[in-house]
């Protein structure tokens, strides 16, 4: 029987693949509209017409989602000067020498760019999708307006998908950390390993005791 | 329209290929709309109407001769009717036949994302090949004129096709047939800007030294083109465009924005792929298990 440590909660999780789920088909509908080399990704939605016809709707369904994510995470993902130091020896984390950057508290400052990135593109994708989602406001801003928000649409979601990129990297590159999100916990040596400071924090505190248990 | 000439194609919206475009050995064509000879009779609207099987739904008297008051899906040819007080302080009731201009550069077609959906014929007319529309409104941000509508029942967007149907068999479209007062010409695109001169010079010698021809550069030149009495204020027109170019922000969306958008996301890609090569996955070490285990284990001996 082995030791291991709640990182997230069923509804941290839930939430998460929720937005996941919602964020693929926004990336598949929304490169089939965006390259004609990518057209073909239409089809996975039924046809152009059905892509065009479902992608505002997946997208508010992403927004809805991804707040529920800014609700749960914000606190922990305040910016503090150390992750300015973390961000300063990136280059000991990419040689995998993680030992020679400070130690970290629950989020990493990778982590919390994602979150941040995420949490000003998202909004932004959502209210330029809007005036541009022809069926419902097509009428309602002038066309010199549709045509600024049609290029900000795509290059913020250009942006997102590089954000989303470093993300899912960095969950396959640092092991383990896709069962936090999947089955909810890790081990002590990858806390210790990964968010030292994290670690001590929640070792000490007695209040966090009960995300301590026996592996299941 | 339906797609009829199939073979004969210079440009196709979201495509990367070229085009079928075998039998293109044809001249381009051009409507040429004489402002100053159309007497707002609205023969022109009717006969689209009919060759096309248009029926507006009956609006209401909005003030003005202006009938229906705006294009739409099932309105592809509108009279628009201006008064203008000139210097002298005279009115001048300024008629314009509006409609899709068939561009030599269309910026609806630069702006479809449908492979097919919007077609340029070797001769010069624009056409939209409605099946394949999707209905995303992409054509109306890049249209210079303010022309295609998007309807709200099918989801498609139309235009004027400049009777594409009946250009192919060598007949001239409804609306040049219908006008009474030849205000309306349609032929080769040269003999077109030749008839043009010669109105030109006719206005000129009777005061109207501002006329000229409407074939704005900006777009490549246009397969519709006005003589305009004013045609150094078309804007006079019910706001027909001075200067009516792409939008700068649809050609960087639809031009330089596609490559470095995938080449960003594909050098992001790559970027982790060898990365992972390289350095490989970041583990947990047995000695890190110990370490984190004697961390947890010596707070719960303090307690």
């Amino acid at each position: 029987m082995k030791t291991v440590i709640t990182r997230y909660t069923t509804v941290n999780r839930v939430n998460h693949w929720l937005t996941a789920i919602c964020f693929v088909l926004m990336v598949l509908s929304g490169l089939s509209m965006f390259h004609p080399m990518l057209y073909w990704l239409s089809g996975l939605f039924g046809g152009g017409q059905w892509t065009r016809a479902v992608h505002p709707w997946i997208g508010c369904v992403l927004l809805v989602s991804y707040v529920g994510l800014i609700v749960q995470f914000w606190r922990e993902n305040l910016w503090h000067r150390e992750d300015t130091q973390w961000v300063k020896s990136i280059r000991e984390v990419v040689e995998n020498d993680e030992e020679h950057a400070p130690p970290v508290g629950r989020n990493n400052a990778g982590q919390k760019l994602v979150f941040w990135s995420m949490t000003f593109l998202i909004p932004v994708l959502f209210l330029t999708g809007l005036v541009i989602w022809e069926v419902y406001f097509g009428e309602a801003t002038s066309i010199p307006v549709q045509r600024a928000a049609a290029l900000i649409h795509s290059l913020a979601a250009v942006a997102a998908i590089i954000v989303w990129v470093v993300h899912v990297y960095a969950g396959i590159w640092v092991r383990d950390s896709v069962r936090a999100m999947t089955q909810g916990y890790v081990t002590p040596g990858w806390a210790w390993r990964h968010h030292r400071k994290w670690l001590k924090e929640l070792a000490s505190d007695r209040h966090d005791k009960d995300l301590i248990r026996k592996r299941p | 329209m339906s797609d009829l000439q199939s073979q004969d194609y210079i440009r196709r919206s979201a495509s990367t290929m070229t085009p079928p475009s075998a039998r293109s050995h044809e001249d381009e064509v051009a409507k040429l709309i004489d402002v100053s000879r159309c007497i707002g009779c609205k023969a022109c609207q009717s006969a689209c109407m009919e060759w096309n099987d248009l029926r507006q739904e009956v609006g209401h008297f909005e003030g003005s001769y202006q009938n229906p008051n705006d294009l739409s899906p099932s309105v592809w040819t509108l009279m628009k009717f201006a008064e203008y007080e000139n210097e002298q302080g005279n009115l001048e009731w300024l008629i314009r036949k509006d409609g899709c201009m068939h561009c030599e550069d269309p910026g609806c077609l630069k702006a479809c994302p449908a492979p097919g959906a919007i077609v340029q014929y070797a001769n010069g007319i624009v056409d939209f090949i409605s099946d394949k529309c999707i209905g995303c409104g992409y054509c109306v941000k890049g249209c210079p004129f303010d022309i295609p509508r998007i309807s709200k029942t099918d989801h498609k967007s139309y235009k004027c096709t400049l009777c594409s149907d009946r250009v192919t068999v060598g007949l001239e479209p409804a609306c040049v047939k219908a006008c009474p007062t030849g205000a309306i010409m349609f032929g080769t695109k040269a003999d077109m800007k030749h008839q043009a001169e010669e109105r030109i010079v006719d206005l000129k010698s009777r005061g109207f030294d501002k006329a000229g021809l409407y074939d704005p550069a900006e777009v490549g030149g246009t397969h519709v083109m006005y003589v305009l009495h004013h045609a150094d204020k078309p804007s006079l027109y019910s706001g027909l465009p001075d200067k009516p170019g792409i939008s700068p922000m649809v050609e960087a969306w639809k031009g330089v924005m596609k490559p470095l958008a995938l080449a960003g996301i594909a050098l992001a890609t790559v970027v982790g792929f060898f990365h992972y090569m390289i350095k490989g996955p970041n583990e947990v070490t047995e000695a890190d298990e110990a370490e984190g285990e004697r961390v947890l284990d010596e707070t719960e001996k303090t307690p």
